[in-house]
């Protein structure tokens, strides 16, 4: 059962989408995403998929052409990063709440400005609560199965809403490292088709999109809207589950590495979690309890599921590759610290902003994190204010 | 391209209505006479999707849980019309070609001149380049008359409108209108034409037809007017019209595989003060000291009408 090779994120992207065979993806270049549309363009030129892939002139009519297509009963998807995504934005929270089960492979990267192309959470953080499914990964390997997994989540009767699956930029999506694919029947198999309830092209059916709505109506649409994201979590979870079958590979919310009897714990999303996993490793050997809570799924947000795996801890580092830009720090500190406060917890909590326009994280920044952690639990702060990680001093 | 169109008028006025009645547009407006006509001339039997970009139309066609279409229709946002549809028709192409769908669709799509001479005009433009096989409708009434008529590009030149009001220190709209449809001819597509409401729409009806019945990418400009926007008698809509054709000021033309010719060529060029004498929006063009306004603009409807038989010549 599988097949060994060597990609890059991106390679593993187009490998899963070759499996899948959609029937539309719009998309417009932006570094470091372009190459996914290029592999499945050239996939198309060479007769591998059937796809029909629209060139369109911006990232605005990728996501809005998606919307029609989408509408019109088809498997869609798009790729982008950074500046792509932000001017998305408007349509993004469209897509979501016509509920469509549009992908969106998302290369993550800085915001300008200033303009930079490394990897950053800035621009699917910005889109966060624009009603969209967030599936981050650490490696090559998880972006291919996340993407595999993807329209069995979004296409749920029960869930019926866009995805996004997420690497970081260059480090994961550029970088060659070795994964184990699934056989194409077996993939093929678990992805399924798409058979959509209601769509503009149905036979003996008609159907409007994108209505206007009055207020007596619209509360209960964006209320509904919330229901698929809860039910998501449910969706998310049996699907894992299913993969795991054909895979070998268990996937859940987050990963927990060294977390069950964990004194001190990180939590962080995306690239640097293998980094962070290797200072566990050497801090374990010191006798130092340390672990990781690595966020998989940050949309739906698994809080209560999070704050229950940290509640062994004495101290808590949550590190966010976005700056939030509001003097409080960044997202996944904003959220993890309410949920961790609803359930109770007594652990010392620090907010770090890290890696910043792929800002390097190293072993041993991961180290020095770890052992102020240690001393906040013993009640010696030295992270200092508003503390980033790697920030030269001059 | 060369294609016979019959207009059979009293047939296709029994057509049944596409745009259902019972909408929420204003009594008269030109939006919904350009939206039935078009919608008329698909043929009796062949499906479409109907498209729409944010504006009047939208939001008094389609207010949930009502819709006025009788065909499958779609709304995405203010400025991506074209977009949407090309993405619409993409899906068609592509799930045609697997087998999953059997029946003919024609895919077309509405849009004020806001959405489509200003925000849409990327989007338009990139549907058109592409080649898609869609109708793009521009139905033209000359300014944002959804948000309470301010200023397009669309909006001729001293009009009055609310963001460009006509003061003390101000003759209305600075600048002249863009001319869209020689934007879009120059995109080479196979079809564009400009129209208007005329006589018994037969101009409307054969461009109609043409635009949705030819493949590829098709762009028609109808002018449209609003009573409450031009500030004239509702009633007087199809003098209006016929002035604006008469006068010169509105031409009726097509471009067909990039030839152009001309539909229409008034025996007699009316005075463009005919025209504009009917509407609020230029009344303070009839004051004494602002009769060279009227000289000005003449001059400019003369100059492009020139331009446009030059072109229809060659």
């Amino acid at each position: 059962m599988g097949i060994s090779e060597r990609m890059s994120g991106n390679e593993a992207v187009a490998h899963a989408l070759k499996q899948i065979n959609p029937d539309v993806m719009p998309a417009f270049p932006i570094t470091p995403s372009t190459e996914i549309p290029q592999f499945v363009a050239s996939m198309v030129a060479n007769g591998e998929i059937d796809t029909e892939f629209i060139p369109v002139e911006s990232e605005h009519s990728s996501m809005s052409a998606a919307i029609g297509a989408s509408s019109a009963g088809a498997r869609t998807l798009t790729a982008t990063s950074s500046c792509g995504l932000a001017l998305m934005w408007e349509v993004l929270y469209v897509a979501a709440s016509n509920r469509l089960p549009i992908l969106m492979e998302v290369v993550n990267r800085a915001l300008s400005g200033p303009i930079n192309i490394n990897a950053e959470h800035s621009d699917s953080m910005g889109a966060r609560d624009s009603g969209w499914i967030q599936i981050y990964a650490e490696n090559n390997q998880e972006v291919y199965d996340n993407t595999l997994q993807a329209y069995r989540i979004s296409e749920h009767p029960d869930v019926k809403l866009p995805i996004m699956i997420c690497q970081d930029g260059f480090i994961t999506s550029h970088a060659v490292e070795n994964i184990t694919l699934v056989e194409d029947e077996a993939a093929k198999a678990f992805v399924g088709t798409y058979e959509p309830e209601h769509f503009l092209l149905k036979e003996n059916e008609r159907m409007a999109v994108g209505p206007y709505a009055v207020s007596p109506y619209c509360m209960e649409a964006k209320r509904a809207q919330a229901q698929a994201m809860i039910n998501a979590k449910r969706v998310i979870l049996e699907v894992a589950a299913e993969y795991e079958k054909i895979s070998g590979r268990k996937y859940g919310f987050f990963e927990s590495y060294h977390l069950e009897d964990a004194e001190y714990a990180v939590v962080a999303i995306g690239s640097a979690c293998g980094t962070i996993k290797d200072a566990i490793d050497l801090l374990r050997k010191q006798g130092i309890k340390a672990g990781l809570l690595k966020v998989r799924v940050f949309r739906p947000f698994p809080g209560e599921e999070m704050a229950e795996a940290l509640r062994g801890c004495k101290a808590v580092a949550i590190m966010d590759r976005c700056e939030g830009y509001n003097g409080n720090g960044g997202p996944l500190g904003a959220e993890l610290t309410a949920a961790m406060y609803r359930a109770k917890l007594t652990a010392q909590t620090v907010n770090l902003i890290y890696g910043l326009s792929g800002r390097d994280v190293k072993v041993s920044d991961a180290e020095e994190v770890f052992r102020k952690l240690k001393a906040l639990a013993d009640g010696e702060n030295l992270f200092g204010e508003y503390p980033y990680l790697g920030l030269r001093s001059r | 391209m060369e294609q016979t169109t019959t207009f059979n008028f009293r047939e296709i006025q029994e057509r049944p209505d596409r745009l259902a009645p019972g909408h929420r547009m204003c009594a008269g407006c030109g939006g919904t006479i350009a939206v039935r006509n078009v919608l008329k001339a698909i043929h009796p039997g062949d499906r479409a999707v109907v498209g729409n970009a944010t504006g009047c139309l939208e939001v008094s066609t389609f207010m949930y849980p009502y819709t006025a279409y009788e065909d499958s229709y779609i709304h995405n946002a203010f400025e991506n019309a074209g977009a949407t549809m090309s993405g619409v028709q993409t899906a068609y192409k592509a799930l045609k070609k697997k087998g999953k769908i059997q029946e003919e669709y024609k895919f077309i799509t509405f849009g004020g001149d806001g959405g489509t001479y200003d925000i849409g005009l990327q989007s338009l433009s990139g549907a058109m380049e592409r080649g898609h096989d869609m109708v793009y409708v521009c139905y033209d009434n000359g300014a944002y008359m959804n948000t309470g008529i301010q200023r397009s590009s669309a909006t001729p030149m001293y009009a009055d409108t609310t963001t460009t009001p006509a003061g003390r220190e101000s003759v209305g709209k600075p600048q002249t209108r863009k001319d869209l449809a020689a934007v879009i001819a120059a995109h080479n597509i196979p079809y564009v034409a400009q129209t208007t409401f005329i006589g018994n729409m037969k101009d409307l009806y054969v461009k109609a037809e043409r635009a949705i019945y030819t493949p590829g990418a098709a762009f028609l400009n109808i002018m449209a007017p609003c009573p409450r926007g031009w500030r004239y008698d509702a009633p007087d809509i199809i003098e209006i019209c016929k002035l604006g054709v008469e006068t010169c000021y509105w031409p009726l033309f097509e471009v067909i595989d990039g030839k152009w010719r001309l539909s229409y060529e008034p025996r007699k060029k009316l005075p463009l003060e005919d025209f504009l004498c009917k509407q609020g929006r230029f009344k303070h063009l009839f004051k004494p000291e602002n009769e060279y306004l009227i000289e000005a603009f003449q001059e400019e409807v003369d100059r492009r009408w020139e331009e446009l038989k030059k072109r229809c010549e060659e």
